[in-house]
């Protein structure tokens, strides 16, 4: 709805600040991505045209195929925890009791420190000599440290640990929402019928809230498949041992920085990120507009 | 009885969520004297000696103010741009309407990750890396902040603004003196996202900052740890500072986040 009358570049003033910033540091960049992916520029600057030579070097790097399985892997380990802990939790915190507000609160903490505090925070825990081995110690179960941060596949599983932690809080909220929309009278028509917790859950719940849970899905693949900072700093910026633990963003921050960067390599690995978060979103939307035919 | 296993269960979920941050502050209060390894909860001799340290040790506080000075202006922009180019798509009828729309709605594609690069050479295009406002610019006015502030002003009775008109108000004061006091729920779920985001935003800063007297928070603590490694105590006492802000912020503002993430997650 549009009300009043106004001058012809009125709008345009209102939006002059807005277009600027979006379009000079997010669409031009991304335009600029888009040609040097196809040049063999360099941070120096400079660069000519090389058509797919970029891409045809990432076919035979290893480090890219490292990161990529490193990427792929992280997404497909961490969506499923996150689409299932958070809904249990929201479930727990979604009848009014005394205090329940307290505790939402507090499950909230992990989402609004930053991915440094929080890596950091599990840098400790996590030590040799850190609490989790003391206490993993102490109960017998080890007995030697168990190199969480060390190991080239614990620091990955410690980097996902972390991520699913940090990323309870949030989905918990986003179930929490759905979850107020869910007919009451299904529960009750359910409970009438005899139906226990249990099976209401999985008749009447979950699939009320399956669109939610696709959408969950899809938040956590996309962001899971973006890791940088949770595995830079459990590594101590190293990325694990000999790199084997280096994400594709992580790839990209050492190839396409610093005075030795290849800024078109770098691109190309962009456009490669690019290119499967594009087609993880667009399976998400397929999925949910399958949904709504059913 | 029923009532107890939940009581339980949320207490479990507590002690997951909360005993890392405990945890951090433990040690941050723990003295030389006393072992950090230990599985003690509660400091035998409580000290605020490590955030003396940490300070010699880095110039945490020099850190704290570019944070703070990043995520101030973050804030302000945010508020004022997403609230203007909201309004105009919401509430004003023009040519190019939908096109503007369009831009906002590509930003919202677009990565930061796959952009990181050619972001860097812009800045350096501008003379502006290795400067706080290099860090400031890119999320400077959020495209999806533009299409939150839109879905407010649209959520609005025009009637208000109607009788504005009649009375001869002109765009900017109907903007300014009716859309805005009315919208400035969702204003407010911007400013602390873009505070939040700002203040915790660690890849950005990390590749256009390369002297630590301009380092925000995250990149200094980083720093901090790769430097003082051997030093639990101070990376400890380092990010309860980084941390405690925001917890305060947020414990005073939680119903506006928890609505922040609501109206983001069903948008984004």
């Amino acid at each position: 709805m549009s009300v009043g009358h106004h001058r012809s570049y009125t709008p345009w003033l209102f939006l002059l600040p807005g277009l600027a910033v979006v379009i000079t540091f997010s669409l031009v960049p991304f335009v600029n991505m888009l040609v040097l992916a196809f040049t063999n520029a360099t941070a120096l600057g400079g660069g000519r045209f090389t058509g797919f030579a970029n891409f045809q070097r990432m076919l035979d790097d290893p480090k890219f195929w490292v990161a990529l399985r490193n990427s792929s892997l992280y997404l497909v380990c961490i969506v499923p925890p996150l689409v299932v802990l958070p809904l249990l939790i929201a479930l727990l915190v979604q009848k009014k009791l005394p205090g329940i507000t307290f505790f939402r609160t507090a499950f909230f903490t992990p989402v609004i420190a930053s991915a440094v505090v929080v890596g950091l925070i599990w840098t400790w825990l996590l030590d040799s000599q850190g609490l989790v081995n003391t206490v993993l110690r102490a109960l017998g179960w080890v007995s030697r440290p168990v190199p969480f941060l060390t190991d080239e596949w614990l620091l990955l599983f410690s980097a996902m640990l972390v991520t699913v932690w940090k990323g309870l809080g949030y989905y918990m909220i986003i179930y929490l929402a759905a979850l107020g929309n869910v007919p009451a009278d299904l529960h009750e028509a359910a409970q009438v019928d005899g139906a226990g917790p249990i099976r209401r859950f999985f008749a009447v719940t979950v699939p009320a809230l399956r669109p939610t849970m696709v959408l969950v899905a899809a938040l956590s693949a996309v962001n899971g498949f973006r890791v940088f900072s949770e595995i830079y700093l459990l590594s101590g910026g190293s990325g694990g041992p000999g790199g084997a633990d280096t994400s594709l963003v992580m790839l990209i921050q050492q190839t396409g920085t610093g005075l030795t960067g290849n800024v078109g390599y770098a691109s190309a690995l962009s456009l490669v990120l690019f290119v499967i978060t594009l087609g993880l979103l667009l399976i998400t939307l397929r999925l949910n507009r399958r949904e709504e035919a059913l | 009885m029923k009532r107890v296993a939940r009581y339980a269960l949320l207490l479990l979920v507590l002690a997951i969520t909360i005993g890392p941050f405990l945890w951090q502050l433990s040690t941050s209060l723990k003295g030389a004297g006393e072992d950090v390894y230990a599985p003690v909860f509660v400091p035998s001799d409580p000290t605020l000696a490590n955030y003396a340290g940490v300070a010699d040790a880095v110039p945490v506080w020099t850190f704290a103010l570019n944070s703070l000075l990043v995520a101030v202006v973050n804030v302000v922009t945010n508020c004022v741009g997403a609230s203007m180019a909201g309004y105009a798509l919401a509430r004003l009828r023009f040519r190019g309407r939908r096109l503007a729309a369009l831009v906002f709605a590509s930003g919202i594609l677009v990565p930061f990750e796959v952009i990181l690069i050619s972001l860097f050479l812009v800045m350096r295009s501008f003379d502006l890396t290795n400067t706080l406002t290099a860090v400031v610019l890119p999320g400077a006015i959020g495209a999806l902040n533009v299409l939150l502030m839109r879905n407010a002003f649209l959520a609005l009775q025009p009637e208000v603004e109607e009788a504005a008109v009649i009375d001869g108000a002109n765009a900017w004061q109907r903007f300014w003196r009716i859309a805005v006091p009315s919208a400035r729920g969702t204003i407010l779920v911007v400013a602390l996202f873009s505070f939040m985001f700002s203040w915790d935003d660690f890849l950005w800063p990390l590749v256009v900052l390369s002297d630590p007297d301009k380092y925000t928070l995250t990149i200094g603590l980083a720093y901090l740890q790769g430097t003082f490694f051997q030093n639990q105590r101070l990376v400890a006492a380092g990010t309860i500072i980084a941390v405690a802000p925001l917890i305060v912020l947020f414990i005073s503002l939680q119903k506006h986040f928890f609505r922040g993430v609501g109206e983001g997650a069903i948008k984004g």
